[in-house]
């Protein structure tokens, strides 16, 4: 088995992988990061979604070793400690979560939506940029809350870091 | 410190509520910051574990299933040799291999084996198990199975079972009056069928079970279900141990809808069989495909109806029948069939009536519980009947609606329960009034006369629903409190968390009881060594169920330590109060945690079980007749809906809705079951189409196929309010109201929504008669259907 090397959540990572080994079984299974979760298998849910140098990609239908050298991001790298990244806070604060499943994927996509669409988005471009991610339980209305809320909150967290 | 306080001779028990203080403390309700969902947190920060997540043991064997490829046929051979001899195998089972009863149905009904044996009854069904050294392993190996079948007549859908008509139960009659005479004698008079389609729950965490075997006969289950003590039931019986010896874990399920009620057992059976006989844990998590094609769904229903009623609409008898499509066994289609009855009338008075059900077997997965449970199928029969009246009377439907409600004098079901909280009428109309349904249907109606292609439709239509399990045994639930002495407090009770919101309130009634703040608590995992013979988290009945056991818990902890008090520091019962800022004890305050420890310290138990068994109901099945619910849950929706009548595609424009939860234990929780439950409710009627071909393969096995409301689908206009001041019919744990299913029912406005969209090509004459779901095929087909009646503008 090919040993692949990784930066995942800005931390140096190595493992053994076969060559049909899925990034989401190389994340969850050797890495032990199961914030990110498996809902359909085929790419269809976005709860498998990670970033892949920058950008949100299904790791469900990603093969681990295509990502070799890659910088990863998962759910587990958002936070500073305990402190919650803004779109998590506002997932929290809106009660953008039902079952929770389907949580870290959406985060994930709603980060990368902001790093390619900005800080103001309106509620369409939310409800067309999160056409890959289902959600079963909320029916959406507040994952679109939590997501504007946290694309303004972001903007504030680009501005602390200047 | 503490004053020691003037002596108290106290004297007889203590009254415990009165001693509790709760009559004379209400509770600020409005203006209350909305306390996020107990495991908010760490969903966002994906630290919340799933089975799935959990760390596997060493030796963890995983398991795949061999399913039949068959609909309906005998097992002539079953060669696994190549199977056991594959890369990995550890082990193969078979039927033969169970030490106990190879059976798993939830109602005793002996008719669903673990694994099939000799026969298989529908396409799907699990043959076999296979167990090896990892996922991919057993389920390559799988493959290699050879299994010879001499088919036999296989019987797929509701038409094709009808003449036969052999049924997994006995089918269940509702009569009140006799609708013969008053059919017979009717000046206006009208019959019909409507299908309505099943529905797959698409739970996003898919069935799992992880089993962990201990010494002798003992065995751990994490299973994700709505219904552990089941699980433990099956799991005993399977193995054939006593139910002592098993204990069956579950601290949340990612969603559940229904589907993890009965549907987990034979998963976690399946791994507790593997666990046993190799002595290593065994863990099962099909991929999404095989659940979808092994689990039951929502049954479909043929509803057929036939109806008299006076010239302005109001209807004068009724007659219905409600076929099912149930599967290949029993599980829960007779109290689905049943509770599809009771809703046959949704919030109408039926004068005479008589409704009778029909749970038909098939060769299909064992349809099972859903959100609603049947409930939402009677419903569409009483709103096409009202839609059908509304044509043939050429009125508003809501107004034929209006005229129907349950109202005073006319308030006896079909099943002799009185309606005595009657907020049909009050809740429509004050919807009508905030949603300007009259204006906007106005406009709607102007709109659509000058718009050759896209045409609009709105629709309000009511909900009621009845609140209790109809099986009157199982409105029954347990808890467990501990207070430890640093003040913090553990509970544990029946119910279980799939994101429903169950143990956010739970905390919520605890904190009130003991006016702790929430942060003092933690739910543990439902778990049936601590909390047993447990009901299943089902029937909206959850919190009802086991907010009310942990408030009885909480009490008898508080009159204990008011008891402590009195005692200790000389006081009468009326002298100690629990408040947010610490236990008042006559003039001073002492915190909950001191008061705790000095309470240890003088030997109170601090532990302690609370039990409740719902009041006033009763249900006799064979007569028909009695008290089924404690109370009903009201609601309406409107809906305005586009078409584009050329494609049959539309959209959701704007919903209003007001739902009414009572004394909302947590509004945010609440409000998100009754968004959540709308559009999973509207994914029912209008996208999610299950398809059976022949053979009775399932042809929408995955959501590349089977579409489930994405995040474009939903309404941009989408208006939530919380009915005010209403009637509530029961004495519920701190005045709130059930509200898992009832919302899902508030959809049906989309359906009628499409209808009246539909029926202006005929320029509203002829009743557009929309089947569920409404998909855009369905929609264009009624289009043209109304277009080629000759009755169009
Ligand atoms: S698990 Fe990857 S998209 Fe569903
Ligand atoms: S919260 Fe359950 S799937 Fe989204």
């Amino acid at each position: 088995m090919p040993m692949i090397h990784m930066t995942v959540n800005g931390k140096a990572v190595k493992g053994h992988a076969e060559p049909r080994t899925l990034l989401v079984e190389f994340i969850r299974d050797t890495l032990r990061l199961t914030g990110t979760h498996v809902g359909c298998d085929t790419s269809q849910c976005g709860a498998c979604v990670v970033h892949v140098d920058g950008h949100a990609i299904k790791s469900c239908t990603t093969l681990a070793v295509a990502c070799e050298g890659a910088h990863v991001t998962t759910i587990e790298g958002l936070a500073h400690g305990t402190d919650l990244h803004p779109m998590q806070e506002a997932f929290r604060e809106h009660h953008g979560l039902q079952c929770g499943y389907c949580t870290p994927g959406m985060i994930m996509s709603a980060v990368d939506m902001v790093n390619r669409k900005g800080h103001e988005l309106s509620e369409h471009t939310i409800r067309e940029e999160l056409e890959g991610n289902i959600c079963r339980c909320t029916g959406y209305h507040n994952i679109v809350k939590a997501v504007a809320a946290g694309a303004k909150a972001m903007q504030g967290m680009a501005k602390a870091a200047e | 410190m503490v004053a020691v306080p003037e002596r108290c001779g106290r004297s007889g028990p203590i009254n415990l509520r009165e001693a509790c203080g709760l009559l004379e403390m209400p509770w600020p309700q409005a203006g209350r910051p909305a306390v996020p969902h107990e495991s908010a947190a760490r969903h966002v920060a994906g630290s919340a574990l799933y089975i799935d997540d959990m760390p596997e043991p060493a030796g963890t064997l995983h398991i795949a299933l061999g399913l039949s490829s068959e609909a309906h046929a005998d097992i002539t051979g079953l060669d696994l040799e190549a199977v056991r001899q594959a890369a990995g195998v550890v082990a193969v089972f078979t039927a033969d291999d169970i030490p106990g009863v190879n059976d798993i149905s939830a109602t005793h009904s002996h008719d669903e084996p673990l694994l099939a044996q000799g026969r298989v009854s529908y396409h799907g069904q699990p043959v076999f198990a296979v167990a090896a050294t990892s996922r991919l392993a057993a389920r390559r190996a799988v493959a290699k199975a050879r299994i010879s079948y001499a088919a036999l007549p296989a019987i797929i859908d509701i038409a094709a079972a009808q003449p036969g008509g052999v049924m997994v139960c006995a089918p269940m009659v509702l009569q009140r009056g006799d609708p013969a005479p008053g059919l017979a004698a009717a000046t206006m008079r009208l019959g019909g069928e409507m299908r309505c389609g099943g529905q797959e729950h698409f739970y996003l965490e898919g069935q799992i079970a992880l089993a962990l075997p201990g010494e002798a006969d003992e065995i751990i289950i994490h299973s994700s279900t709505q219904h552990p003590s089941e699980v433990q039931a099956m799991v005993a019986a399977v193995l054939g141990v006593a139910r002592h010896a098993v204990i069956v874990e579950v601290r949340r399920m990612g969603g559940a809808f229904g589907g993890k009620e009965t549907q987990g057992n034979l998963f976690a059976s399946i791994a507790a069989l593997v666990a046993r006989a190799t002595g290593r844990p065994a863990k099962i998590r099909p991929d999404r495909d095989d659940d979808f094609i092994i689990t039951g769904k929502r049954h479909d229903f043929l509803l057929s109806y036939d109806a008299a009623f006076t010239e302005d609409g109001r209807i004068e008898a009724v007659a219905m029948q409600l076929a099912a499509r149930c599967g290949f066994s029993a599980d829960l289609s007779g109290p689905v069939t049943d509770r599809a009855l009771f809703h046959a009338d949704n919030a109408y008075f039926y004068p005479a009536v008589r409704l009778t059900s029909q749970p038909l077997r098939t060769n299909t997965p064992s349809n099972t519980a859903f959100r609603g449970f049947g409930g939402p199928q009677g419903m569409l029969a009483a709103e096409r009947l009202m839609e059908e009246i509304a044509y043939a009377t050429g009125q508003d439907p809501l107004d034929v609606r209006k005229a129907n409600l349950y109202a005073p004098g006319r308030n006896v079901t079909p099943y002799h329960q009185t309606v005595s909280d009657l907020n049909g009428l009050a809740l429509v109309e004050q919807l009508e009034a905030s949603s300007d349904y009259r204006a906007r249907r106005a406009a709607i109606r102007a709109f659509n006369a000058k718009s050759p292609v896209i045409r609009h439709g709105i629709a309000l239509t009511p909900v009621k629903f009845g609140i209790s399990f109809t099986a009157t045994a199982f409105n029954q639930a347990g808890a467990l409190v501990h207070i430890y002495t640093d003040g913090s407090v553990q509970v544990n009770h029946g119910g279980t968390e799939m994101g429903q919101g169950l143990h956010s309130k739970i905390i919520e009634v605890v904190a009130r009881t003991l006016q702790v703040p929430q942060e003092a608590i933690r739910i543990s995992a439902t778990n049936t060594g601590k909390v047993p013979n447990t009901s299943a988290t089902a029937a909206s009945s959850g919190a009802d169920l086991n907010g009310k056991a942990a408030e009885a818990a909480a009490l008898t902890l508080k009159t204990r330590l008011i008891d402590f008090a009195c005692r200790h520091y000389h006081l009468k019962p009326e002298q100690v109060r629990f408040t947010r800022e610490g236990v008042v004890l006559g003039t001073s305050v002492l915190s909950f945690a001191r008061l705790a420890q000095a309470a240890y310290g003088a030997r109170v138990q601090l532990s302690a079980t609370g039990f409740y068994a719902t009041p006033d109901i009763h249900w006799d099945r064979a007569s028909g007749k009695g008290q089924p619910f404690y109370y009903f849950a009201w609601g309406a929706a409107v809906s305005e809906v586009a078409i584009d009548t050329l494609t049959g595609e539309y959209r959701l424009l704007r919903v209003d809705i007001l739902h009414d939860v009572g004394q909302s234990l947590h509004e945010a929780v609440d409000r998100g079951q009754i968004e959540g439950g709308f559009i999973q409710g509207m994914g029912w009627l209008t996208t999610e189409e299950l398809v059976f071909d022949a053979k009775g393969r399932l042809a929408t096995h995955a959501p590349s196929t089977y579409k489930i409301p994405a995040c474009r689908d939903t309404p941009p206009d989408f208006r939530v309010a919380l009915a005010q001041g209403l009637a509530h019919g029961a004495a519920t744990i701190y005045g709130s109201k059930a509200v898992g299913e009832p919302p899902l029912m508030l959809a049906i406005s989309v359906l009628h929504a499409l209808g009246d969209a539909v029926a202006s090509v005929a320029d509203y004459r002829s009743c557009p008669r929309l089947d569920a779901p409404a998909t855009p095929e369905r929609v264009l087909a009624a289009v043209r259907r109304l277009k080629d009646s000759g009755l169009g503008p």
